[in-house]
Parts: C-alpha cells; sequence; structure tokens
C-alpha cells in the first residue's frame, strides 16, 4: 500500500533531473503532456539556478503524458533527459512513437535500447516516484513549483 | 460546515448516468464526499483529476470517492468523458444547492455553488473528518485525503 499522506518534498538528491548550477533554483514538478507546463517551462529555462525536473504526469487528463515521461526517462538513461524534454514541450504536436523515434535517431541515441527502457519497470518506478511526492507534498495542478532553500 | 460525530443527512441524487444515488446505499462503507463549485470550470478539473490518479490508492484503504456540484447531470456525464475520469458525480440540482446546503457547503448567491469541501462519512453514516477550502479557487491536495484516512 503506497503512503501518500502529507510530506515536504523529497531533498534535490543525485538521481534527480538537475539543470544549470547554483544553491538556489527551483523543483518543479511538471506533465509533459500540459500546455501550461509547456508554457511556463520556456520561462523556468531562463531563470538562473538550478532547475529540478520532476515527473507529474496527469494521466486521466492527459493520456499520452504516460508515455512521454517515460520517453524523457529513457532518453535521459542515454543522457539526453533535458534534450527530451525541452523538444516535446517545443514541439507538442509531434509526441507520438514515430515522432520520438525521430528524435531518437537523430540524436544518435540506441533505439532498441530507448524502447526497452521506456517500458521497462525501473522507468515505471521512477516516474512513479517522482509522482507519488507530489502528491504527498500537495501539488494539486501542473507545473507545481517549489523554490529552494524554502522561504 | 457540518461537524464531525454528527449523522450525515441522507440524500437521493441522480448520477452523471441519471441513476439515482442515495447516501444510505454506501451505508457499511466509507465515503469521501467532494463537493465542488462546478464542472468545467479550471480548478475543479484539476482536482477530479490528481484524485482520479490516486482513486485506486483510495480504495485500497475502503472508501469509495463521489463528487457533488449543482450541475446537471447531463453536464456531469460530459465533463467525466471529457476528464477521463470515473469518480462518480452526483447532481445537486433541484432543489439546488440543497445538498450542499445541508453539509454546510453551500456559498449564496451571488456564487450559488458548493465551496471545495471534503466529508468523510463512515460505514454507520456518521461524519469522521470534514476540510473546508479558505476559497473556491483553492483546493485540498490528495496528500489531505491520505492524512484524514491514516
Amino acid at each position: 500500500m503506497n503512503d501518500l499522506r502529507s510530506a515536504a518534498i523529497p531533498p534535490v538528491g543525485p538521481d534527480d533531473h538537475v539543470r544549470g548550477e547554483g544553491e538556489e533554483g527551483v523543483v518543479v514538478y511538471a506533465d509533459l503532456g500540459c500546455p501550461r507546463c509547456a508554457a511556463e517551462w520556456q520561462r523556468l529555462r531562463e531563470q538562473p539556478g538550478r532547475l529540478v525536473f520532476r515527473h507529474f504526469p496527469v494521466a486521466s487528463k492527459h493520456p499520452r503524458s504516460p508515455a512521454l515521461h517515460a520517453a524523457a526517462e529513457a532518453a535521459g538513461r542515454q543522457g539526453l533527459f533535458f534534450e527530451m524534454v525541452d523538444s516535446l514541450y517545443a514541439d507538442r504536436g509531434r509526441v507520438d512513437d514515430p515522432h520520438l523515434w525521430e528524435r531518437v535517431e537523430q540524436w544518435g541515441l540506441d533505439l532498441g535500447r530507448f524502447e526497452a527502457d521506456r517500458r521497462s519497470d525501473a522507468v515505471q518506478t521512477r516516474v512513479r516516484g517522482d509522482f507519488q511526492s507530489g502528491i504527498r507534498a500537495g501539488v494539486t495542478s501542473t507545473p507545481g513549483v517549489f523554490s529552494f532553500p524554502p522561504g | 460546515m457540518i461537524g464531525v460525530g454528527e449523522e450525515a443527512p441522507d440524500f437521493t441524487l441522480r448520477d452523471q448516468d441519471g441513476e439515482k444515488v442515495s447516501l444510505s446505499d454506501y451505508r457499511g462503507r466509507k465515503v469521501m464526499l467532494v463537493f465542488y463549485p462546478g464542472d468545467f470550470s479550471p480548478v475543479c478539473g484539476d482536482q477530479l483529476s490528481i484524485y482520479q490518479e490516486v482513486k485506486p490508492d483510495i480504495a485500497e484503504k475502503g472508501v469509495e470517492l463521489v463528487g457533488i456540484s449543482v450541475d446537471s447531470f447531463f453536464a456531469h456525464k460530459a465533463f467525466q468523458e471529457k476528464l477521463g475520469i470515473d469518480t462518480t458525480l452526483l447532481s445537486d440540482f433541484e432543489p439546488k444547492g440543497e445538498v450542499a446546503r445541508a453539509y454546510g457547503s453551500y456559498i449564496d448567491a451571488p456564487l450559488g455553488f458548493a465551496n471545495r469541501t471534503l466529508v468523510l462519512v463512515d460505514e454507520d453514516g456518521v461524519v469522521a473528518w470534514t476540510y473546508e477550502s479558505p476559497n473556491p479557487g483553492e483546493f485540498p491536495g490528495a496528500n489531505v485525503i491520505f492524512d484524514a484516512l491514516s
């Protein structure tokens, strides 16, 4: 049984997807299928400090989201997590499987590995773990943005 | 807002399929009543979508989730389909907001809809826990529900 009682967001750690540097930054619980997140991402990318992406797919609202989060995580396992996130938000009309494969091939990634990774239990667990931490922290819409250090 | 320990007022409302549903139908099970302002308003969409994602976890704790707003059951059906949710939605349509009033969740004119409130009714039909949003624009995260169920 999952524990989904209230809890602060987990501190930024070595497993997180982090872009940028600095003592300050934001943790973003984002849905790769959400248009608000896509718009907000362009703004967040330009802010100074660290930008931490955590998965928050709201599947009932955006049925394609779980597949996109798995794709981003799989691309990340070959070193291109933020490239995939940037691309999915920038080009929201091209997110079906052939479009994902096109990106993977353009970037020179291993397509077979990408396909296996995005369907793997490890990737599902990772995405679900981020999602549950967002639920526990009270994320009620996307993007859910938390500054650090707090206050 | 209705108080913990009070008997939850029984009601009979139509669900999204036009079928009559009474609170007493749930006797013997816990039910979380989710009062919300209206279908298709921006925040409501996120609230029920978020709860949908953790509905299996709520069900694991033996709790049924039921949404209630003043919308017609036709609107509820369309809203369910649009959001891709399967939470039962009850229509507090006629008399308008009568059930929301009975639970102390109704906001009178000019708004004329329920505030975002949660009411946990236990197996014996008694109010076990309540939550009232400070305003209709804010809704309780799913974590608040799990805190109540722990």
